[in-house]
């Protein structure tokens, strides 16, 4: 009885997700397809983006996000490695490391904006720019990708660190060879998890990338991310609501391209190295 | 070749010494004086001294707990790893001192194989798990490395069974197959000892009896120091055994000789209660 009740409402659970998610989709969809167009991707905007297209703001979402994972993405499997292979698990500094990662993962993403206008923008004299906003991107992911790359880590069965010991293996041998392509689906999940923030991130970007919806010219240029144009459109802009659901697809897409080629590349390249079975 | 062995008629549990005696020569390849571990502080074993003899097989038996692994990850350095582990006392291997902190402990792991209880392949393909170690020690000839290779395998009487399927996952082999796989993972980078703690104890019968024919057919060429519960076993391929028994939580050496005697004529009380079943 209590198993049926139990089941029936896992069941309703997952239909309400599913059926939110099918419109959220629907909608965006819907009112999307006839906003976009050629000329919607390869035009720069005008009238405050109720005409013309995105393409800067697609150009300044993607250098932004180059920006932040060129920064983020070497750190964060520096510093995951570093705490799931090397630091002492016993010390003290480990686990203070560990607090500070977990409070800094849920810190609102306004406060990092806030810090990032505050120390790129201003005293590191960057000001209103690409590199600011993927910096201060960066920061506020660095955290998550560390904590899922070092849980994916930590996954690995201890067996195999013994065995490469066991062998003489160095370290770095076993890293790279086993234990890094053994948690690749783990460690591409949270990159993707990263990746998503960084591309739905808002408020941290108006403070310190701007919303200049020029073409940037270089990285020290103020550039207005795709989320920000849609924020802007919607909600500053009177008559902007068809261009906003055009800029929230191309959002989508660009996501679910990252992902798909993210999930590709991590099978090419790491899970390939291991055979699970 | 690996037959299976057969329960012989007997009812008594330990079978006869089929091996042993006469087969080596007391020349001491580890010599261990008043080795004692603790973890965080709390003392685990204390005070073992014993050689172990070049070429022989000793056997480690006594009750859980009671140590025989920590002792084991010693003499490899593999306590190492370990947070909190504190290792005391001496010992000498091949006429060095390997407790130091200056000794290449890379070398040394190279030199003393070990084999776990539960088969730890990596999760690479058959031919892979004994290609990584052997490029990490340098051998960069491809012919080499087959054949390296093919030796390894046939030396653990695996050659036949996965010489058509050297590229799929090590991990989809039988447990024995992954114990014998990990064996000759082991024997390709050419040790002088191989450390086994408790190798048949996850397996199943028969491979438990394959690996242990093969445990026997490695006796003489290299050291063997294995942990078994299995008493049956250790007298059937020991050629010296070393009991540990627990006194007041602190694991000791109670007693160390020869396999036979100290099966038949126990010197100490708590060992003839532990041989003969009576304890432990
Ligand atoms: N990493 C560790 N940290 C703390 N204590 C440990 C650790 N490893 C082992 N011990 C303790 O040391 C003692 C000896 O353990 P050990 O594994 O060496 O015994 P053993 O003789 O191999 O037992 P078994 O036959 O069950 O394998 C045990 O009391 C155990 O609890
Ligand atoms: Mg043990």
């Amino acid at each position: 009885m209590i198993d049926k009740v139990f089941s029936l409402c896992m069941w309703a659970a997952a239909t309400v997700v599913l059926c939110m998610f099918s419109w959220l989709i629907a909608d965006v969809l819907i009112q999307g397809i006839p906003a976009l167009s050629w000329e919607f991707l390869s035009s720069e905007p005008l009238r405050s983006g109720r005409e013309g297209g995105v393409l800067p703001i697609i150009v300044s979402t993607a250098l932004i996000l180059v920006v932040a994972l060129g920064v983020a993405v070497p750190l964060g499997l520096g510093g995951a490695i570093w705490l799931a292979e090397f630091a002492n698990k016993e010390s003290r500094l480990f686990s203070v490391i560990r607090m500070t990662l977990d409070m800094l993962a849920g810190v609102p993403s306004i406060v990092f904006g806030l810090f990032g206008y505050a120390f790129f923008c201003g005293f590191l004299q960057l000001g209103f720019s690409i590199l600011s906003g993927g910096l201060t991107l960066a920061c506020m992911i660095l955290p998550i990708l560390i904590r899922t790359t070092e849980a994916g880590l930590a996954m690995v069965p201890n067996d195999w660190r013994k065995a490469g010991a066991a062998l003489g293996m160095r370290k770095t041998t076993l890293i790279i060879q086993v234990l890094i392509p053994y948690s690749a689906p783990a460690i591409t999940a949270g990159l993707l998890l990263s990746i998503g923030r960084a591309t739905a991130e808002t408020a941290a970007l108006i403070f310190t990338s701007g919303y200049v919806d020029r073409m940037p010219e270089s990285l020290s240029d103020s550039g207005r991310a795709l989320s920000v144009h849609i924020y802007d459109l919607s909600m500053n802009v009177v008559g902007g609501d068809k261009a906003a659901y055009g800029s929230a697809l191309v959002l989508i897409i660009i996501v679910v391209q990252i992902n798909f080629s993210a999930n590709l590349l991590s099978e090419v390249w790491l899970e390939k190295k291991v055979a699970r079975r | 070749m690996n037959k299976p062995r057969p329960f012989e008629g007997k009812t008594y549990t330990l079978g006869s010494i089929e091996k042993g005696e006469h087969c080596c020569e007391a020349v001491p390849h580890f010599s261990i004086r008043d080795l004692s571990v603790s973890y965080h502080g709390e003392v685990v074993l204390s005070d073992v001294s014993l050689d172990v003899y070049k070429g022989c097989i000793t056997a480690l038996i006594g009750p859980s707990g009671c140590g025989k692994s920590s002792f084991l990850s010693v003499l490899n350095r593999l306590s190492d790893l370990i947070p909190g582990e504190h290792v005391s006392g001496n010992i000498t291997f091949e006429g060095q001192d390997i407790l130091t902190n200056n000794i290449d402990v890379r070398a040394l792991r190279t030199n003393i194989g070990m084999i776990f209880q539960k088969p730890n392949p990596f999760p690479l393909s058959i031919y892979k798990n004994l290609l990584l170690p052997l490029k990490e020690h340098g051998v960069r000839d491809k012919k080499i490395q087959a054949e390296k290779i093919q030796q390894a395998l046939e030396s653990v009487g695996l050659w036949d069974e996965v010489k058509g399927r050297l590229d799929s996952s090590a991990l989809a082999l039988s447990g024995g197959q992954q114990q014998r796989l990990c064996i000759a993972r082991a024997l390709i980078l050419e040790p002088s000892v191989l450390l086994m703690d408790e190798p048949c104890s996850a397996l199943d019968p028969i491979s438990s009896g394959i690996v242990e024919d093969m445990i026997q057919k490695l006796a003489g060429k290299y050291t063997i120091i294995i942990v078994t519960h299995n008493l049956a076993q250790a007298r059937r391929i020991a050629n010296y055994a070393a009991f540990f028994w627990m006194q007041e939580s602190v694991g000791q050496l109670i007693e160390f000789g020869r396999c036979q005697p100290l099966f038949d004529s126990p010197q100490n009380s708590l060992t003839a209660a532990y041989v003969s079943g009576a304890k432990g």
